[in-house]
């Protein structure tokens, strides 16, 4: 019970900080839009439409809404970090409630934070012409939850394990940006070179991008943006499931680095 | 005499080939403060980690209102408050969210929970302040609230770590006047350690530990006497004939101190006035030093007790607390 609440309290903290956080609020929201429409605006003729009826600002809208969820997500462990330096994390470490339900708090925080971010960028779907009905929206819900808990995770674990600060931002952004272009935000899944398409497909977020683009885009079987995997095309739900093993692993293990860290 | 809050047995910390806590025991009274004192690097800040459950002895067994460190962290959390010397507030939230955090985690029960809040708050001064962000708080003011968090679910042991280092005295006044009432109060444990000499004068009983292990505990007034006697210091018209008839009259040594003389004698304070009745000494000036905690610290670890460690660790706060470390 007294984890419970433990969580509860942890994950409501994130949502407060980010709530007071205006600056991060408006950056999660305008760093994916200048993505979205300098890139978008910028290539969109050079490149033409991407075949399956769509442009290139319309084909890279699913990504960026991943991207954005990925990224906020990654902060959460930022976040872990700075905690340490600040001093906080002694305070949660001192508290009568386990070091699993902290990691958990966390993980859902950071997931919560993630999704409201992807959200905000649901809105612009008119902007550029993509129609979403109430139900791929609510589609899209759990699905962004779930990549952001799964990154989150891997966040919280790489937190857990890395004390300094500038380390800590150094291998994020080695992993960070890395993950987000070779997840097929910007560029479609086929037709890569070979050591690109390993890359892309060993990606665990290239699945939650390629998820959301089918339910963003819709997902006919000759569809250009599937991912081949074995030359087996992958559905939306093959796809969640690569994503939910890939989370349920990062869960586990950050909750276990979590708890074991003096 | 009820059983000690805090029992320590053999206790052992190593960090590979370091040996932070050598074998340390000691127990700590109910209701008692208790002073720990010892140079940086002496194993002050492991052996508390070990109690606050925050590192794990090598060896050695401790138990805290009669659980065990390792094997009952929860309950053990439970009964400790803790005040380090470093801020472990959420300085992007209010003092207010800082506390009911706390309230929520530690358990305290809903219908309590706003009013023992409101109670905390108005013992330091800063109900009024209670929906400021806490980055805007000065350093006293953070500390405060950190004392109010960390009395707020009336812990049996509070641990004070450095509570005032780089405090001004007035707060440091208000922080003491708040632990001695809480104390009195509530019979409050205080386990403190610090650099500031008259407030380790408050313990009841001090423990010093130097290179991991425990080189003395007992009362101040006791480990005062261990080091020696009251000394007297005169200066006379003439200091060798002074030297002679003090040396004779009552069978001590004297040093000589460019022109001052000094040597030792028990209950100086009594002393003192027969002294300079029946010598027949023409004195200039004479003063009486008592030997304070700063002489027992020196003669038990062969170091100051301030300079270097108080310079450095009040650097070390001002780089923390100053140093241009933008957070996002």
């Amino acid at each position: 019970m007294n984890n419970l609440i433990g969580v509860y309290t942890i994950w409501y903290r994130d949502i407060l900080r980010f709530w007071y956080d205006k600056a991060r609020m408006l950056s999660a929201l305008l760093f994916p839009v200048f993505f979205l429409f300098i890139f978008g605006s910028g290539l969109q003729r050079s490149i033409g439409p991407m075949g399956g009826g769509v442009d290139f600002i319309q084909f890279m809208y699913p990504g960026i809404i991943g991207m954005s969820v990925l990224m906020g997500s990654f902060m959460s462990g930022v976040s872990v970090v700075w905690d340490r330096e600040f001093g906080f994390l002694k305070e949660v470490l001192v508290a009568p409630i386990s070091r699993i339900s902290v990691a958990l708090g966390r993980t859902l925080g950071a997931a919560t934070v993630a999704t409201i971010q992807g959200i905000m960028i649901l809105v612009l779907a008119p902007v550029i012409k993509v129609s979403l009905s109430i139900w791929i929206v609510l589609a899209l819900l759990p699905l962004m939850f779930l990549l952001a808990a799964s990154m989150g995770s891997l966040g919280i674990l790489l937190a857990s394990r890395i004390k300094s600060t500038e380390a800590f931002q150094a291998i994020m952004q080695m992993l960070m940006f890395p993950m987000i272009f070779l997840s097929g935000v910007f560029f479609p899944m086929q037709d890569l070179p070979g050591w690109m398409s390993f890359i892309v497909k060993i990606n665990p977020a290239s699945y939650g991008v390629a998820a959301i683009r089918g339910l963003v885009l819709g997902s006919p079987p000759d569809s250009p943006f599937t991912i081949y995997l074995f030359g087996h095309a992958m559905t939306i739900w093959e796809n969640v499931i690569v994503m939910a093993a890939f989370g349920f692993i990062m869960v586990i293990l950050a909750m276990w680095s979590f708890g074991r860290q003096e | 005499m009820p059983e000690p809050i805090i029992k320590v047995e053999n206790l052992v910390k190593k960090y590979g080939q370091l040996v932070a806590v050598d074998n340390i025991s000691f127990n700590v009274n109910q209701g008692e403060i208790f002073g720990f004192l010892g140079p940086n690097g002496a194993g002050k800040t492991t052996t508390i980690n070990i109690l606050c459950t925050l590192a794990r002895p090598t060896a050695g067994k401790a138990t805290l209102n009669g659980f065990d460190v390792v094997h009952q962290q929860n309950q053990v959390r439970h009964s400790i408050g803790l005040v380090f010397q470093d801020s472990s507030l959420d300085d992007r939230l209010t003092g207010l969210h800082n506390l009911r955090f706390h309230a929520m985690v530690y358990n305290v029960p809903a219908p309590a929970r706003n009013e023992r809040i409101e109670q905390v708050l108005n013992m330091v001064d800063l109900w009024d302040k209670r929906n400021k962000f806490v980055r805007t708080y000065s350093g006293g003011m953070k500390r405060r609230l950190e004392l109010a968090r960390g009395l707020l679910h009336y812990p049996k042991v509070l641990f004070l770590d450095e509570p005032t280092l780089g405090l001004d005295p007035q707060t440091r006044n208000h922080i003491w006047e708040y632990v001695l009432e809480l104390r009195k109060r509530e019979g409050t444990t205080v386990f403190l350690t610090t650099h500031y000499m008259d407030e380790a004068e408050k313990a009841s009983r001090i423990a010093i530990i130097d290179q991991g292990k425990l080189v003395a505990m007992d009362t101040p007034a006791k480990l005062k006497r261990m080091v020696g006697q009251d000394i007297i210091t005169v200066r006379t018209d003439d200091n060798t004939k002074a030297a002679e008839e003090i040396k004779s009259r009552y069978q001590t040594a004297v040093r000589k101190d460019g022109d001052q003389l000094s040597f030792n004698v028990d209950n100086g304070e009594e002393f003192l006035p027969v002294f300079i009745k029946e010598s027949g000494i023409k004195i200039a000036s004479i003063s009486l030093r008592r030997p304070t905690l700063e002489d027992v610290f020196l003669k038990l670890t062969g170091r100051e007790i301030r300079e270097e460690e108080v310079g450095d660790s009040i650097k070390e706060h001002l780089r923390q607390r100053g140093g241009g470390r933008m957070p996002h």
